[in-house]
């Protein structure tokens, strides 16, 4: 069932991300703009997000087809489930995301802990198209279901003593048998600075492509930061905490000369291994080059003014 | 048939069984999201995994009294050096698309593909002098040239062990099988020159 699709439109007439979101509303399930055309100077619209149906209306120097649901559930770094890209996809399997808990705490009014159930019942899910620019330089384009992260903050009401969210992945070698081997210190945490949580891009996914998140990609729910590398975007989350100082992150432990805090996709700053100027969109078979945040310099740019983004890599 | 065909046969069937597989699932598309990737992988895994078997040939024939054995040693490293060169252009037209620019900083700045790059040229001078008549023009110079095959290796580890973001388990073991080979080769000669 492909529904309609909008006709092409051209950079000037790109919609403002407000907009973006009342029209996408009026349009309903109807018409799925994708965020990702409202955002960047290309435009994407999938009919009916089924595999292979999806199709792209696009304009600009680049295109942005979504990759296939194929392709998002079986190439993943996921290193709870084993660290070969095709690892997760086979071993995920164990990962039981229901009954889950998230636990709440820190500097806010209402910590807890929380049922995923009554999450998602809480946060309604709508649709978000993304580029996700892996740090190994290799991209993506996924239709997400979620909902901001600003709004299950202002939901617990962070207290002006947080600074920093912290996000980390469940620890349990049974559920994850990538984690009887220590190849990173488990279990996986990341953070975000508040105003980087409270940026509306920001997402908590609970689904793609229109289905419950598969377990590989981070059931039953993970971040998203579209602008950021993607091991940023945490998967299986059991616990936020809203803290006072920059949380200790995972790869950031690992490799701190490789792998930065901000970890913002930025085709001037190397990783020590490789050029991040371009990228490999999966499906391609020519490099692309790498967007200055992702292509979503507009909306999250202004957070970094000031900042020299080659030391806070 | 001559003695050691057989032998011969099974190293090429060694050597050929990988691209033939590897052709068969990139024909039916079955090399999952990233093709390029897989292959670039596939060719640099092969390159090592027969520049090891390559160079366990002697100690094999040393410990076991097997002398037919080193009948295949050139097959195999030259099976070696294919998979390496193939890795390499890999490498140069699929991974990079002849992006000079971007190939030069890699080479020069970056000490992973460095590694990679140096174990590739002392490779080739070994290939080139693979031959019969280059066998005997060079003489016992032939077998000490040769000899560049364990540092070659050694960067190919290097390589490996640098690639990988923090799961060093398969260098660790292709580290382990090469230095095992060095000391197989070593307390040999010990032994040989005590006894003489
Ligand atoms: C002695 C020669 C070489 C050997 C034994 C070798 C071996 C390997 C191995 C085992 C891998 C890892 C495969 C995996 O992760 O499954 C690899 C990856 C790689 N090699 Fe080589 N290689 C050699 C030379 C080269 C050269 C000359 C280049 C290019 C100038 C090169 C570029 C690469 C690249 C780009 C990767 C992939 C890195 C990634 O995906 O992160 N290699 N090689």
């Amino acid at each position: 069932m492909l529904i309609r699709k909008p006709g092409k439109i051209s950079e000037s007439e790109v919609t403002p991300y407000e907009l973006y979101l009342n029209r996408r509303r009026f349009i309903g399930r109807a018409g799925r703009i994708a965020l990702l055309g409202a955002i960047a100077p290309s435009s994407l619209a999938a009919g009916d997000l089924v595999p292979g149906e999806a199709e792209a209306a696009t304009l600009g120097p680049q295109e942005d087809e979504l990759t296939p649901y194929e392709d998002v559930t079986t190439y993943n770094n996921f290193y709870e489930f084993g660290t070969g890209k095709a690892d997760p996809a086979r071993n995920a399997g164990t990962l039981k995301p229901k009954p889950w808990t998230v636990e709440i705490g820190g500097h806010c009014e209402r910590p807890g802990d929380y049922g995923i159930e009554d999450i998602i019942g809480r946060f309604p899910a709508e649709e978000r198209i993304y580029r996700l620019r892996c740090v190994e330089a290799w991209s993506m384009v996924i239709p997400w279901m979620g909902f901001p992260l600003k709004d299950l903050l202002e939901f617990v009401q962070p207290t002006s003593r947080a600074e920093y969210v912290e996000f980390t992945t469940l620890y349990d070698p049974d559920q994850m048998p990538g984690q009887r081997r220590r190849v990173l210190d488990w279990p996986y945490v990341e953070g975000l600075r508040m105003d980087e949580a409270m940026n509306p891009l920001t997402l908590m996914a609970t689904g793609l492509y229109g289905k419950e998140l598969p377990n590989q990609n981070g059931a039953p729910l993970r971040l998203v930061v579209p602008w950021k590398y993607g091991f940023k975007s945490i998967k299986s989350i059991v616990r936020i905490r809203l803290v006072e100082d920059i949380p200790a992150t995972s790869w950031n432990l690992a490799t701190p000369n490789e792998y930065g805090f901000f970890a913002n996709v930025n085709p001037e700053v190397d990783h020590p291994r490789w050029s991040q100027a371009r990228e490999r969109r999966l499906g391609e078979i020519r490099r692309r080059p790498t967007l200055m945040f992702n292509g979503y310099a507009e909306e999250v740019a202004s957070m970094y003014d000031g900042m020299d983004l080659r030391r806070w890599y | 048939m001559t003695k050691g065909s057989g032998l011969k046969a099974t190293a090429w069937a060694l050597g050929l069984a990988p691209l033939f597989w590897t052709s068969v699932r990139f024909f039916m598309d079955d090399l999952g999201a990233n093709p390029i990737e897989a292959l670039l992988h596939w060719a640099g895994r092969w390159a090592l995994i027969l520049l090891l078997v390559g160079l366990a040939i002697t100690p094999i024939r040393r410990l076991t009294g097997w002398n037919q054995v080193i009948k295949v040693r050139r097959t195999v490293g030259l099976f070696a050096f294919f998979y390496v060169t193939l890795h390499f252009l890999i490498y140069l037209g699929l991974d990079q698309g002849f992006a000079w620019s971007f190939i030069i900083e890699d080479v020069l700045d970056r000490p992973f593909i460095t590694s990679g790059f140096l174990g590739l040229v002392l490779l080739v001078p070994l290939a080139v002098t693979s031959t019969k008549g280059w066998i005997r023009r060079l003489g016992r110079r032939w077998q000490q040239l040769h000899r560049l095959v364990y540092p070659a290796a050694g960067l190919g580890v290097l390589h490996f062990y640098w690639k990988v973001k923090a799961d060093t388990f398969w260098p660790l073991v292709a580290l382990a099988i090469l230095l095992g080979l060095l000391l197989a080769r070593s307390p040999w000669r010990a032994l040989k020159k005590a006894s003489s």
